[in-house]
């Protein structure tokens, strides 16, 4: 099932300093000293912690975050693939890496209504390009894929961002 | 768009450096100068070209858990559903697409024990059957957004 994620030591400053950044950095000349300021913390400090929690994979990057919507890129499909388990791996990671592909997951069929186990999210600037793009992955899948399908967005009915807090709040709240 | 706020999309999707005066290293590297870059992606963000600038955290690794969850709703009753689903918290997007499954939505909790129990008390509330796609393997390489000339 659910592969469990190990998670990483993170103590109550780290856990401060991601709730001081996760909506983003002061655009400064001096964004960690200024993120600093505001918990005290030094610069250093800052940088040593966020240098490990880069390390280790919680913070995934540093940088802009794009949004694609603005670059006219407003077509989005997540295609679905029935794909044979021993290949699906190898497949994921060739998918995955496609410029047009951004999320791919390997999730759990649900049969017999559902057999689909891969899931690739698929952007382009129109439906017609989603479908070519879609088209070429079915092209690359060959023969270990049995069927697949795109299902596209009407609408979206909620969109929040990240709002984590930690574990031990929400135990205390239940 | 500008020259600058291309090579700042085209450069700066990662790497932003960890050091006390990063947009100095940035400018050097770039060919600006510092309060030009600066500028530049305080621009960048005003024009919504960018919805945030800084970390980009994998939520997993905080110690939550994370699951795709499809339903699939009568279309009479789709809206009073939506709104039951979204009224949820955990709930952190929810979307409609065109397919039997016509509903779905990521959830966002501390555990799985929590993720269990909010997938349980959505399909009490609605009376649907809840379809729980957890995430089993990633092939995550995000969307290589680039700008050309």
């Amino acid at each position: 099932m659910n592969n469990p994620v190990p998670v990483p030591e993170l103590d109550e400053i780290d856990e401060a300093l991601i709730r001081a950044t996760q909506s983003g950095l002061p655009i400064t000349s001096t964004p960690y000293g200024d993120i600093g300021l505001g918990i005290g913390l030094s610069p250093d400090e800052v940088e040593q912690r966020l240098q490990r929690m880069l390390d280790i994979g919680v913070i995934r990057r540093i940088g802009i975050i794009p949004n694609h919507y603005q670059f006219g890129y407003r077509a989005n499909g997540m295609s679905v693939w029935d794909i044979d388990d021993d290949r699906i791996d190898e497949m994921g990671e060739t998918i995955g890496a496609l410029d047009f592909v951004s999320h791919c997951y390997r999730r759990p069929r649900h049969l017999p209504e559902w057999p689909f186990n891969l899931f690739a999210m698929v952007h382009g600037t129109s439906r017609d390009i989603v479908e070519a793009h879609v088209a070429e992955i079915r092209k690359i899948l060959g023969d270990t894929v049995h069927d697949h399908r795109i299902l596209y967005s009407r609408r979206i009915l909620k969109k929040t961002g990240l709002r984590w807090r930690k574990s031990k709040e929400r135990k205390c709240c239940e | 768009m500008d020259q600058l706020e291309r090579d700042l999309l085209n450069n700066l999707q990662g790497g932003f450096p960890i050091c006390a005066h990063p947009f100095q290293v940035l400018a050097e590297r770039l060919g600006y100068s510092e309060d030009v870059l600066i500028e530049g992606v305080q621009q960048l963000i005003a024009k919504g070209y960018i919805s945030r600038f800084g970390p980009l955290f994998n939520t997993e690794k905080l110690g939550g858990a994370v699951s795709l969850a499809a339903m699939a709703v009568p279309p009479e009753r789709f809206d009073a559903v939506a709104d039951q689903v979204n009224s949820f918290e955990e709930v952190a997007h929810n979307y409609e697409r065109d397919d039997r499954l016509n509903m779905w939505f990521v959830v966002l909790v501390s555990d799985e024990i929590a993720l269990a129990n909010v997938l349980a008390e959505i399909s009490r509330e609605t009376g649907l059957e809840v379809l729980n796609f957890p995430k089993e393997q990633e092939y995550f390489l995000e969307l290589k957004l680039e700008v050309p000339e």
